[in-house]
């Protein structure tokens, strides 16, 4: 295992810049989640550090060896795709064992099986171990990808969204399943997705991407308590944070510049209006069995909270709204202290 | 409406269904037809394959096969019992018609020619084509869309459109009559097809897994031989066939630039007619053998040769 830190690298791909000017700094054994919607730059952020795609400018350190240069086969990394991931001609064996059989690793056979069942334990494949890799359920594939990776000791993990294309279920189970492996080998992972559960569950540190830019990087919790901007404040968060005018509640206490104002459920308390005099309507009430999500129009302006299961609240109540310190952000969507 | 039978708007009926099977007969018997009584004729005397009406039930012969192997001189019956006894069926059969084999034919070299320069011109287009249509799908190559586009014109225009330039060419280079330039000529006028029908299939197989394969630590080399070239089996089939069927069939140009050494089977065949009066059931014999290869080749491979024909008419 190895640190990996990104300097200023930038990369376009004709006249569209997927990456522009990143700094990030990934430490030993940390597991490090990339957020960001599709086209974000978090693929060629993986692809960079690879060394599937050279980069226009910037350097890319490997455990301390500048590998911007290096080919990817020099550069100690594995990486597992989000899809096509196996190989179709090979059984699940021969799959895991194929990154140990390369000419230039030259690892003999039975350290090889040794290895592979390991892992196959690991990601518990290790009873289809004889099976065509075609032959296998979505998740076994995926389990089997992961495992690929996992044979190798590479310097860093790179995981391009292994779970996006699986069912709920079996996301939720392997994303424990990897955080498991992670923690227990200590790795350094870099892993990307657009799925925030993913990212708040699993990551040491959350970056987030927003139009090939590092919009912020910090522990789960800051990104989501101390969003920097509208952009991070918006990623995290379900229902999405509400984002209202300065001025279409009573907002006391707002900073000088305050343009807008996020409110999270938990900055938000709603009672149904009692003298006369209420901020908004509910408009709809969304049953999801364990909590609802309450649906306000205030003004012009709509609103989406979680309430009780057994809100008392109904369509066409009238109900006063109150922040209870919310986030503030200026003109510029930068967030005010 | 039923409630127990589901009816299907995708499945063809049962009548569809027969129209289809019958259409499908009789177009099969339609082709078969010819190669059957090809077949047959290889098998008859001389004497029965002009034989009219045309015999359905005949005197089974090989005097056929022995007379396209062999090469025979005409003797007079007191020559002939002056011999001693036939060494052979071939040689019982041919005496009595009054002629003795005087050594073997050219139908066995030819035949080899025709295999040398077939499976050896396919090789080189399909060994080049795999490699060009790998660099096109995968790299950015300078005016890739003209350098294919160009390729395939090269296919717009008959062959044999251009026979007296090369046969000018390979006069003066000495290609002329050698299996050589039959190789490099089918590999010319087949390899525009394999790169075409080759980068189809090679756009298929994802690049993710060569990409896996080169960050687990293989060369670009090493991965497109692990990765690409086991998943590209049955396109490299596909087009093997076709390059194959192309050469072992052609005729002008084998006809046009080969004579002696180098002459393939297609040139050879015919020339069966003159010697010695039409004897059919040599050259029916001599066809019978030269569709074998591409049938067996075909056979072997025809889950692949479907594939091809069929291929991007279905999405997977």
């Amino acid at each position: 295992m190895a640190d990996v830190h990104i300097r200023n690298v930038s990369k376009s791909f004709g006249e569209q810049v997927a990456v522009s000017g990143l700094d990030l700094h990934i430490a030993d054994g940390e597991f490090v989640v990339l957020l960001g919607p599709t086209g974000a730059g978090k693929t060629t952020t993986l692809r960079l550090i690879a060394g599937l795609e050279r980069p226009d400018a910037g350097t890319i350190h490997i455990g301390g060896h500048n590998a911007t240069a290096l080919s990817p086969a020099e550069r100690d990394t594995a990486f597992v795709f989000q899809q096509y991931s196996l190989y179709p001609h090979l059984s699940v064996y021969d799959n895991l064992a194929f990154p140990l059989r390369s000419p230039a690793r030259k690892m003999p056979e039975d350290q090889i099986r040794r290895r592979v069942e390991d892992v196959a334990k690991m990601v518990r494949i290790h009873h289809k171990l004889s099976n065509r890799s075609t032959k296998l359920s979505g998740g076994e594939m995926q389990r089997v990808a992961i495992g690929r990776a996992l044979v190798r000791k590479p310097a860093i993990y790179l995981m391009d969204e292994p779970l996006s294309s699986l069912d709920a279920k079996l996301r939720g189970d392997l994303r424990l399943e990897l955080k498991r492996i992670q923690a227990e080998l200590g790795a350094t992972m870099l892993y990307v997705t657009h799925d925030q559960i993913e990212a708040m569950t699993m990551a040491d540190r959350i970056g987030i991407l927003a139009d090939g830019v590092l919009a912020q990087i910090g522990t789960p919790r800051e990104i989501y308590s101390e969003p920097a901007n509208l952009h991070v404040a918006a990623r995290l968060g379900q229902p999405a944070i509400n984002l209202l005018p300065v001025g279409l509640l009573p907002d006391g206490g707002a900073p000088a510049g305050t343009q807008t104002i996020g409110a999270r459920t938990e900055h938000l308390s709603i009672d149904k209006a009692a003298n006369g005099h209420a901020d908004g309507i509910v408009d709809w009430v969304e049953h999801l069995g364990d909590q609802n999500h309450l649906h306000v129009t205030v003004g012009a302006k709509k609103l989406v909270t979680l309430t009780d299961p057994d809100t008392a609240l109904e369509k066409g109540d009238k109900v006063t709204i109150r922040y209870r310190a919310p986030l503030y952000f200026g003109a510029d969507g930068q967030r005010l202290m | 409406m039923s409630l127990t039978t589901a009816h299907s708007v995708v499945a063809p009926s049962a009548n569809a269904k027969l129209i289809a099977g019958t259409i499908i007969v009789a177009y099969a018997l339609i082709s078969i037809v010819p190669l059957l009584w090809i077949f047959a004729t290889s098998f008859k005397t001389p004497p029965d394959s002009i034989a009219y009406p045309p015999k359905v039930v005949f005197q089974l012969s090989i005097e056929g096969y022995c007379n396209l192997f062999t090469t025979r001189t005409r003797q007079t019956p007191e020559y002939i019992n002056s011999l001693g006894p036939a060494t052979g069926f071939c040689d019982e059969t041919v005496r009595k018609r009054n002629m003795v084999i005087a050594g073997p034919s050219n139908f066995l070299p030819r035949f080899v020619n025709s295999l040398i320069i077939a499976f050896g011109s396919t090789f080189c287009a399909v060994f080049l084509g795999t490699l060009s249509a790998y660099g096109f799908s995968r790299f950015k190559v300078p005016l890739a869309d003209d350098l294919l586009f160009f390729i395939l014109s090269t296919r717009m225009m008959p062959p044999i459109a251009v026979a007296i330039p090369i046969y000018l060419m390979y006069r003066e280079l000495g290609l002329s009559d050698t299996a050589l330039g039959m190789i490099l000529l089918y590999t010319a006028v087949n390899v525009s097809l394999a790169v075409w029908l080759l980068k189809g299939f090679i756009d298929e197989i994802p690049r993710e897994y060569e990409e896996a394969a080169m960050i687990d630590g293989y060369t670009r080399l090493q991965a497109f031989w692990r990765t690409v070239l086991p998943q590209a089996t049955t396109g490299i089939a596909a087009t093997a066939i076709f390059c194959l069927i192309f050469a072992w069939n052609e005729y002008a140009f084998a006809a046009l630039l080969t004579s002696g050494t180098a002459q393939t089977a297609p040139p050879f065949i015919p020339t069966i007619i003159g010697e010695g009066g039409q004897d059919w059931p040599a050259v029916a014999a001599g066809t019978t053998i030269f569709l074998v290869p591409i049938l067996v080749f075909t056979i072997l491979l025809r889950k692949q040769l479907l594939r091809g024909i069929t291929f991007g008419a279905v999405r997977k």
